[in-house]
């Protein structure tokens, strides 16, 4: 309990200093707000396709409600190391290489905690998914960013990745396509990547959660390069691909000592992921590929039209590879990154997120998220464009 | 884009919106809008699009339509099997839909009528005297759930947070 005369903080020194989410402090005004037209959805806006939810039901009405092994269902995992062979090119043994987790978020804190001394250094790229910085400095490693640029398409450079290998340097995170920019890597920029990893002995993160949503042809994926599955852990979830972020349901693939490092973690903080969940992920995995298709297919047709008209109004953005994310260049309005998008909301009623929020070089951008209906977007563009002029 | 695939997508689009506008289709499809009306053309002119239809939720008018699924049974013919009947029995304005189905009958029909007795009387005089018709089974439509693809009595409503990572 508090005690007033102690001058002790009540908190630990690094959660003391772990800065809220920038998305955070924008969704507290956004909230006050009636008629507002929302770009900052980082989520499907399909509801999970019925198939998963009768699926949900079902596995309730079995009363399949208890406790699952501490590594997931084997029959989900069985049903994620197919897919992975499939989807990614590499194989996994169901029983000691995979592990169901609640979303990508607790699979990528589970093996920061299981690999990671304090002190040891994660290389990263920003602009980047919200918490990534902040997973590593709760567990007292160093996350190390490295830019990526709107000129590279913000693709990672791995000159840029290597100018950063110190002697404790231990783990390269990578995601892509990336979540704020919609980037992609090349086959020439993971095989580099991948040649550096090998060459300083690195451990690779590789979050792979918009993978499905890719909307030129898939590239082999870094796990599946020479010398990469050994030291990679593929991590991937259902909540982007099959609408069911609520679900909370991700996984790691990866070498058997790193997933029994990330099971024990597990067992101990989580025990198991939701086990009416994991059923549902069966069904979506086994039964729900034409309706994710489908949901594609959405999802391509909106990029194609929220570029278009982002580059008519004059606000430049490189065509997004992947994900349902438009990162616009902004600078050509004079305006911050957060000014822009304060401004944007109180006049227009659009809300977009700063890019300062995904890291200080997101300034001059925004978010703009595709997951929203089309006509929506229309609305939103009509209104962006106005404002600017 | 290859020319099937943007015939398929084409497609894909009018069919949940007819309306939609070629420039539109070519935005999302990210083609020149010369390109989907060429597509457009052709496909209508081979007769892979015979039409475009509205869907009306007939609930809404204040008058609604009398609708019947009717079974038909037919005597096959040597030459031509069903379509003869089948042929005849679309010719009538009241058939909207006319198929020809595998199982315990033949031909499915769709007819509409103002009133229940107009339907009755338009099977019992005009249908079933068809020659060839062996027997008919009426069935009048009391309630459409799902119409073409469109769920009519939306239920489903979810909160969805207005910013998220």
């Amino acid at each position: 309990m508090s005690d007033s005369k102690s001058p002790r903080s009540r908190l630990a020194d690094h959660i003391r200093d772990l800065p809220r989410s920038g998305i955070r402090d924008f969704f507290d005004i956004v909230s006050t707000m009636d008629d507002v037209i929302s770009l900052g959805i980082g989520e499907p806006d399909f509801v999970t396709p019925w198939r998963i939810r009768e699926a949900t039901i079902n596995a309730i009405e079995r009363g399949f409600t208890n406790y699952t092994s501490n590594l997931g269902m084997l029959s989900l995992r069985k049903s994620i190391c197919r897919r992975v062979a499939e989807d990614f090119e590499v194989r996994y043994d169901p029983h000691t290489e995979c592990i169901v987790t609640v979303g990508v978020s607790e699979a990528l804190d589970l093996i920061l905690r299981a690999i990671l001394n304090p002190g040891d250094e994660v290389i990263y790229h920003e602009p980047c998914y919200v918490s990534y910085a902040p997973s590593i400095s709760m567990i007292h490693a160093v996350p190390v960013p490295v830019v990526t640029r709107e000129q590279n398409r913000f693709a990672l450079d791995p000159a840029d990745v290597e100018a950063k290998i110190t002697p404790k340097t231990k783990v390269l995170l990578l995601n892509f396509p990336n979540n704020p920019t919609g980037a992609n890597l090349t086959m020439q920029q993971k095989t580099e990547l991948a040649r550096i990893a090998i060459k300083h002995d690195l451990l690779v993160i590789t979050d792979e959660i918009y993978a499905e949503l890719t909307y030129s042809d898939r590239t082999t994926c870094i796990a599946a390069l020479p010398g990469m599955k050994e030291r990679t852990v593929l991590l991937h979830g259902f909540s982007k691909a099959y609408a069911m972020t609520g679900y909370r349901l991700g996984y790691g693939c990866g070498p058997r000592d790193l997933i029994d490092a990330m099971m024990r973690v597990h067992q101990y903080s989580m025990l198991c992921a939701s086990s009416i969940a994991q059923a549902a992920g069966i069904e979506a995995f086994d039964n729900s590929q034409a309706e994710m298709e489908e949901m594609k297919i959405e999802y391509w047709q909106r990029r194609n039209v929220i570029v278009k008209r982002l580059n008519n109004m004059g606000l430049t953005c490189v065509t997004p590879e992947g994900a349902f994310y438009v990162f616009p260049n902004i600078t050509s309005t004079g305006l911050s990154s957060k000014e822009f998008a304060t401004r944007l909301l109180k006049e227009k009623r659009v809300a977009v997120v700063p890019g300062t929020a995904f890291g200080a070089c997101g300034e001059g951008y925004v978010r703009c998220s595709y997951a929203t209906s089309l006509e929506e977007i229309e609305i939103a563009m009509a209104r962006i464009a106005e404002f600017i002029r | 884009m290859s020319a099937q695939k943007m015939r398929e997508e084409i497609l894909r689009l009018l069919q949940k919106n007819a309306r939609i506008s070629d420039q539109e289709i070519a935005d999302r499809l990210a083609v020149e809008v010369g390109q989907v009306s060429a597509t457009i053309q052709a496909m209508q002119a081979d007769h892979t699009i015979i039409g475009y239809s509205t869907l009306i939720n007939e609930e809404m008018l204040p008058e609604p339509p009398v609708r019947a699924l009717i079974e038909v049974e037919v005597l096959p013919e040597r030459d031509g099997g069903f379509d003869r009947v089948a042929r005849m029995t679309s010719k009538f304005p009241e058939v909207k839909a006319v198929a020809l189905l595998s199982g315990s009958y033949d031909l499915s029909l769709e007819v509409t009528g103002k009133t229940l007795q107009e339907v009755a009387f338009f099977v019992s005089s005009k249908l079933s005297t068809i020659p060839g018709i062996r027997a008919t089974r009426t069935h009048f439509l009391l309630k459409k759930y799902k119409q073409a693809g469109f769920i009519l009595h939306e239920d489903e409503e979810y909160e969805r947070l207005k910013v998220t990572p």
